[in-house]
């Protein structure tokens, strides 16, 4: 007679994500099991250990750690781990001990796999609970369902055309050719139609009729019925956009028909979606170039934050809304250079505008500084030219301040006649100091090692940029000066890991999220992606970069990535929040207004970044600096 | 028994050894000349491992008998649970659970205890057609069990019946071990001074003490399975992975 292990069953059919499973694979489960017993504080998985089987736990409770031996989880009974060596084929990363007398069951490799495989509600469940709790608390945010707010019938721009299933392929594409349309709903033929309803039974595209037909060799007379797609994937009129954009994943469909009370009523395609995405800041960006002023473009400051919003609002990553917050920003300059140079005559030598910092990383947001800077032609003779380029400094910079980009307090602008050079120039400069990092170039270097010409000559932009990669990755004392430098912003946790306020008096119960979080983070992704001669500007671009040179330890970079998406998504977040209640948004958050699913996120973040920055010292071995 | 702290537990060990603890080995070596059954005979022939060998490296099996009462010449098994395992790993999936007919009649009060009624032995086998089986399963490994008597005596009494011959085997006993650890001499006297009753050493009790789930009684499979979870806690808890298993089998 066949084992049945009652108790074992028992137990899983109470815990998720076992309660999910059908109880015949449930009962061969329980059956193939390993049982082992730990006593308080003995080690369950050591660290780099190879594991071959999913432990969940069945009594008691096991601590989960980082490899620097901070505290990463406390599993309880019915919570399990050791699943990500196993998805990751990896030895254990996040070594686990007991903490209390602990049984658990476990679950070999095969088993797991073939139910993580076959078993799409497991699979969810695992991967949700996995250690990627960070990483998935940014897809979804269960105390924030108003961010979801983006239906489907907003993306409806053309009635469906539907013919009926007797309709031949021919017939159906000469429709199509005249509605201009690559597909067509397919609804049942008159006579088997029920009531005045037409019931959607299939959808044919274009794909369709190259696939199944021609490539088929079969005659265009055939009905359409024998070549469309019956297995109908819909979404409802008042579904969330993202949950027709999950569906089109999912099913691998380029094109959703939306219904209303089953009655088709438009069409979707990933094309709309797209569409939709840019469509708020494209349509500022054509605002901001189509103004004939500078009052003009001032005004468009509220579209700029309605825009932000809107994509806050619309669910979107800190890295999509740093994109197009700065194009927004990079339009401006442009139009203000336009504008400037209509004011004031073509300028006497060829010149590049820069934009510098979070915007030439295509990180920034509405709280920001204007970072620029003026590269001239070698030709350029101060006495003879510079009026001109002065002028037009100074018009772009208070245009800019107008537009709601404050000077920059460090006068890091174009208007500074020190950041008005030949390139020349700019190339002693970065020579200098790389070569002889002083306190000052360093303190400088967070800014002007981000650097992006955003009109004029930009292709000097780009010769800068490659001097400096050629320059900075042969120079390890730069790099570990740069590494020092990067160091003197922390994150603000104090030693019982517990949140540091501000101490400038001015937000004091708060935190300031660019300059202990995103800053320090863009520092030293900036310092690492120097050092692998990346080529990128965006901080999550470098990071991949980092990822595949392969010089953190491993995992260590998507930890990275997703502490910066958290904080910066808190910061946008506040932002957010500022700008629709009409206060003057910024970039300091109060701990307390956070939940504590928020709060704990953000320390774990924080905690990311602090172990970043151990290792960044390590790695650029901060002791060769003096 | 003398109360022994966890350092001291491998020396007693020695000393059991040394004196009046029985040559499994020998007994196994005899018992395999003498014996008729073909399965008995392979089962002596695998043999048992040196007392000194360490209980970390010993492969066991946890067994449990339900019967259908308490005299072995009276009553017969009316299922048996087994689970092989070791110090570390229990194994389910080589887990077997067999209900059997029982050679004597089913008494209803023993129903009560494990819920094996008329019906489902109707159709079950005799305990002869799972002799070899049995054996095969025990062959080379320590049976473990709670109260071991129950098992050694059920075991012994059914195989005479059928094949006309005994069996001998070294078991640990989680119920005498249990006794051993907590009712030491010293606790026993504190706690006579404080008037307080001696721990339970019932399985379900025992395993409370190591924190173990409580899993519900009287399903062999199951209570096989509790006993092998319990000496696991056991050793984790009383032991050093380089005690002999001559220190707990008997």
């Amino acid at each position: 007679m066949q084992a049945d292990q009652s108790e074992v069953l028992d137990f899983f059919r109470r815990h998720p994500p076992f309660s999910t499973l059908p109880d015949k694979v449930l009962g061969e489960v329980a059956n193939n099991i390993e049982v082992a017993y730990y006593r308080a504080k003995s080690d369950i998985l050591p660290l780099g250990q190879d594991n071959h089987q999913w432990y969940v736990i069945r009594s008691g409770a096991v601590e989960v750690f980082r490899r620097d031996g901070q505290l990463y989880n406390r599993l309880k009974a019915g919570e399990f781990f050791g699943e990500q060596s196993l998805m990751l084929n990896r030895p254990v990363r996040f070594p686990v001990t007991a903490l209390e007398d602990t049984l658990v069951y476990l679950i070999g490799e095969e088993t797991f796999n073939y139910l993580f495989d076959n078993f799409e509600h497991f699979a969810d469940f695992v991967e949700v609970e996995d250690q990627t709790r960070l990483r998935q608390s940014m897809l979804k945010r269960e105390d924030d369902n108003n961010l979801l707010t983006a239906k489907v019938a907003t993306l409806i721009t053309a009635i469906p055309v539907t013919v009926y299933s007797t309709t031949t392929v021919h017939q159906a594409a000469i429709r199509m050719t005249e509605e201009n349309v690559s597909s067509l709903l397919i609804i049942r033929s008159e006579q088997d139609q029920t009531d005045q309803e037409a019931p959607v039974i299939g959808i044919i595209t274009d794909l369709d009729i190259r696939e199944r037909m021609v490539a088929q060799g079969l005659s265009s007379d055939i009905p359409v019925a024998d070549v469309m797609t019956s297995e109908l994937i819909y979404v409802q009129s008042n579904q969330f956009v993202f949950e027709a954009m999950m569906l089109m994943l999912k099913h691998n469909v380029q094109h959703l028909p939306v219904l209303k009370k089953q009655v088709p009523i438009g069409l979707i395609s990933h094309l709309d979606i797209l569409r939709y995405e840019s469509q708020n800041s494209l349509f500022v960006v054509r605002s901001i170039f189509s103004a004939q002023s500078v009052d003009e473009l001032a005004a468009l400051t509220q579209e700029v934050q309605g825009c932000f919003t809107r994509m806050v609002h619309q669910d979107a990553n800190s890295q999509m809304i740093g994109s197009a917050m700065a194009v927004v920003g990079r339009s401006f300059k442009q139009r203000l250079c336009e504008l400037g140079e209509a004011r004031l005559g073509p300028p006497p030598v060829p010149y590049c505008f820069l934009a510098l910092g979070s915007m030439a990383r295509g990180e920034q947001l509405i709280v920001t500084d204007q970072d620029n800077a003026i590269i001239l032609d070698d030709s350029f003779e101060p006495k003879l030219h510079d009026d001109y380029f002065r002028t037009l400094a100074a018009f772009v910079s208070d245009g800019l301040a107008l537009c709601g980009y404050s000077y920059c307090t460090g006068n890091i602008m174009a208007s500074n006649i020190q950041w008005r050079q030949p390139l020349a120039v700019w190339q002693q400069y970065f020579s200098q100091w790389i070569e002889q990092p002083s306190a000052e170039s360093l303190l400088h270097s967070s800014i002007f090692f981000d650097l992006e010409g955003v009109w004029g000559q930009t292709k000097w932009a780009e010769q800068l940029n490659r001097f400096i990669r050629q320059k900075a990755q042969k120079n390890p004392r730069f790099l570990a000066c740069m590494a020092r430098n990067a160091l003197l912003r922390t994150p603000p946790l104090g030693f019982f890991k517990d949140f540091v306020m501000e101490t400038d008096g001015r937000h004091t119960n708060s935190i300031n999220m660019k300059r202990r979080g995103t800053a320090p983070i863009a520092d030293l992704v900036r310092l690492h992606a120097l050092a692998v001669g990346s080529s990128a500007r965006n901080t999550f671009d470098r990071l991949e970069d980092i990822i595949e040179a392969g010089i953190l330890p491993p995992g260590r970079g998507l930890d990275l990535r997703d502490a910066l998406e958290f904080i910066a998504m808190v910061r946008i977040r506040d932002q957010a929040v500022d700008v629709e209640l009409k206060r003057e948004p910024d970039n300091n958050i109060e701990p307390e207004n956070l939940s504590d699913f928020e709060r704990k996120n953000l320390k774990e973040a924080f905690q990311i970044l602090s172990s970043a920055q151990r290792f960044m010292k390590f790695r650029y071995q901060l002791g060769r600096v003096n | 028994m003398f109360y022994l702290a966890k350092k001291q537990f491998a020396a007693q060990g020695d000393a059991i050894l040394q004196g009046k603890q029985l040559d499994w080995s020998s007994r196994f070596a005899l018992l395999a000349k003498t014996s008729k059954y073909p399965a008995l005979k392979a089962f002596y022939q695998q043999g048992v491992v040196p007392p000194s060998t360490l209980i970390s490296e010993v492969p066991m099996v946890a067994l449990d008998f339900e019967t259908t009462g308490l005299d072995p010449n009276q009553d017969s098994i009316v299922s048996i649970g087994l689970v092989p395992m070791s110090i570390s790993r229990i194994r389910c999936n080589a887990a077997r659970h067999w209900i059997i007919k029982p050679e004597t009649r089913l008494h209803s009060s023993s129903v009560v205890v494990h819920g094996i009624t008329h019906s489902a032995v109707a159709d079950a086998p005799d305990f002869s057609s799972l002799i070899d089986k049995l054996l095969g399963c025990l062959q080379g490994k320590i049976v473990v069990a709670h109260h071991s008597p129950i098992e050694q005596r059920f075991l012994n009494a059914a195989l005479k019946r059928h094949i006309h011959e005994g069996i001998e085997f070294p078991v640990i006993d989680t119920m005498a071990l249990e006794a051993r650890f907590t009712r030491s001499i010293r606790k026993i006297f504190w706690r006579s001074l404080l008037a307080r009753q001696s721990e339970s050493i019932r399985l379900t009790d025992s395993r409370t003490r190591y924190h173990l789930p409580y899993y519900r009684q009287h399903n062999a499979l199951t209570d096989a399975l509790a006993c092998a979870e319990l000496l696991q806690a056991q050793c984790a808890t009383n032991l050093t992975a380089d005690t002999p298993i001559g220190a707990i089998w008997s």
